[in-house]
């Protein structure tokens, strides 16, 4: 069984953005980039199948300029076996990233495909409900375990309420919470070697996919600045604040 | 224009997330639909019809759509999509499960959590952990939308909208419900209390967070948490707040033993009054209190609650 993982090359988790002075987007110039926190999970997870035996093959897919061959030489140090990567120079939206994903799929035939909840740059949390909803298969997302057993795999997802269990019938989309897994670090020689992996560039033509615009990007604006209020030299200070000043208890 | 707006309910009643949404709905336009799809789910439907400025209220009342199952979800919606603008949900765990599958169905985007309704077609959301607002215009011709909750008013409960049945019943027999581990509680919810204290790393243990449950009873206060007290398994993960746990914005939010990381603030910053609870003077959290103690928080929380 093949398993697909998917990257995407975000701003690192660690740094806070700032908004171009001009209102059109961010500054994303000399940010430094990194793999999505959430595909490092599903990279994590696509290679433990494998190391488990579950998967024969892990193939990871990024959509994005070139730059993004970056992440994809770090999931294939991590332990994924080939990369596809391709290639656009514009940032696409979600549904035209599913669409993309969809034609991989179809030519890959994977047993699992594993995709980060959400990218910590647009937080939008779509591209694996989306794609699964192209392909037909089942649909499990934000998973704390996936558990793969013969033609079913069974998926706890992290929900409002708490934990829910499903049955998927296989094959399945996921996509990774926090709990799935902690991800681990790729070790130097690994890096060297994944240098030598087969990557493979494919363009959104070759694919047969046309790239459509469902939203225009109108302004980008900062959001509305808290200031530090005062300390307080004890509780008895904190709550009679709360209670004659904020009002609030 | 006519919206469709997809109701989260217990089949007993709709929650506050649907009376949000349909605030949101409103801004947009009048010509508001109410989906309610469960089973045994007639007394939720009759809850919705009651939500003011909701004209209709659809009810799918089928075993398959028991527990929400997004593909059957999808299926169905897609079905009533017709005629529609816009298609509304919460952005709860729920409302994102179902709606992207709905959007890419259509052959349409989403706009994922939206804050502001600037017309039938522009709309506010934040990006970048809430470091940005970016501003969009829909280009579809149906508009597929989550709401954040927290952004609009609940609508009131003062309205007597018409109930109609929806006979479609749509199986896609890809996944099954097999269980839930639902945390009960008798405190007020997360993401719609007045009052949320929570607690992070510095609590140690889940044991501890009893100091926090016993300020939450004195308060009637929901305890929500950072995602470093989830993943060292102090409490469980529906009282993670954050960019990719639950967004609150209560009255008053007391933040104990947590550093205040971008990821935590994007879940708490729009609070009214912030207060934070921390012994290193440092903390980030501190810039963005109102009220900040610098001090050890198993002092602090006890002596707290005693003076409630
Ligand atoms: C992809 C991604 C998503 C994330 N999503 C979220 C999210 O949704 N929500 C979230 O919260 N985080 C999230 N994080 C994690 C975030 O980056 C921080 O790691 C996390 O918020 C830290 O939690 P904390 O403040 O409890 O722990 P720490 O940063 O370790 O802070 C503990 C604090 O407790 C204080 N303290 C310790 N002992 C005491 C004491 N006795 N008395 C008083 N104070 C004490 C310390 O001074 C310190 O400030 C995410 C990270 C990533 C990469």
């Amino acid at each position: 069984m093949k398993v697909i993982v998917t990257v995407k090359r975000v701003i690192d988790y660690n740094v806070k953005v700032r908004v171009k002075a001009d209102g059109s987007d961010v500054d994303l110039n000399n940010v430094k980039m990194a793999m999505n926190p959430f595909c490092e999970i599903a990279v994590e997870e696509a290679i433990r199948l494998k190391e488990s035996g579950t998967a024969t093959e892990v193939i990871a897919v990024s959509v994005g300029p070139k730059a993004c061959q970056e992440q994809l030489r770090t999931a294939l140090a991590l332990g994924a076996d080939r990369a596809i990567h391709i290639e656009t120079e514009e940032q696409l939206e979600s549904l035209n990233v599913a669409k993309l994903l969809a034609k991989v799929i179809e030519q890959e035939q994977p047993g699992v495909v594993i995709l980060g909840k959400q990218a910590i740059d647009t937080d939008n949390n779509q591209t694996g409900q989306m794609l699964s909803a192209l392909t037909g298969m089942a649909q499990g997302t934000f998973a704390s375990k996936i558990d793969i057993q013969g033609d079913k795999a069974i998926v706890i997802r992290e929900v409002d309420g708490g934990l829910q269990t499903v049955e998927l019938a296989m094959p399945i989309i996921a996509t990774t919470d926090l709990r799935l897994n902690e991800p681990r670090y790729a070790s130097l020689p690994n890096i060297m070697k994944a240098k030598r992996k087969p990557l493979e560039v494919k363009t959104a033509e070759e694919l047969g996919v046309t790239i459509k615009a469902h939203t225009k990007l109108l302004c980008v604006g900062a959001p509305a600045e808290r200031k530090a209020g005062i300390k307080v030299a004890d509780v008895a200070e904190l709550v009679d604040k709360l209670k004659n000043e904020a009002k609030v208890i | 224009m006519s919206i469709l707006v997809i109701a989260e309910h217990d089949n007993d009643s709709v929650k506050n997330s649907t009376l949000n949404t349909v605030t949101a709905a409103l801004a947009i336009a009048d010509d508001v639909t109410v989906l309610v799809a469960g089973s045994n789910c007639q007394s939720a439907a009759q809850s919705a019809a009651k939500i003011t400025g909701v004209s209709k209220v659809l009810v799918a009342d089928n075993p398959v759509y028991a527990n929400q199952l997004a593909e059957n979800m999808r299926a169905l919606i897609v079905e009533l999509a017709a005629g529609k603008t816009h298609l509304l949900a919460p952005a709860t765990t729920s409302g994102k499960n179902i709606m992207p599958g709905v959007a890419a169905l259509l052959d349409v985007g989403q706009i994922s959590e939206i804050i502001k309704v600037e017309s039938a077609d522009v709309f506010e959301r934040p990006v970048y952990a809430g470091n940005a607002v970016a501003k969009v215009q829909s280009l579809d011709a149906i508009k597929v939308i989550t709401v954040r909750t927290t952004a609009f008013e609940e609508a009131g409960e003062t309205g007597r909208a018409s109930i109609e049945e929806v006979s479609a019943v749509c199986d896609e027999a890809k996944s099954k419900f097999i269980g839930e581990e639902v945390a009960v509680s008798e405190r007020p919810e997360l993401t719609s209390a007045k009052i949320v204290i929570s607690g992070g790393r510095g609590m140690g243990n889940g044991e501890n967070f009893g100091l926090l449950e016993a300020v939450a009873d004195k308060l009637g206060a929901a305890v929500g948490a950072s995602r470093a007290a989830v993943d060292a398994g102090f409490v469980s993960n529906d009282m993670q707040v954050g960019q990719t746990g639950k967004i609150v914005a209560p009255d008053l939010y007391i933040a104990v033993g947590i550093s205040g990381a971008i990821q935590h603030l994007a879940g708490m910053k729009d609070s009214k009054v912030i207060v934070a609870i921390n012994k290193d003077e440092e903390a980030p959290i501190f810039s963005i209190a109102d009220y900040g103690l610098v001090a050890d928080l198993f002092e602090a929380v006890p002596e707290l609650e005693a003076s409630l």
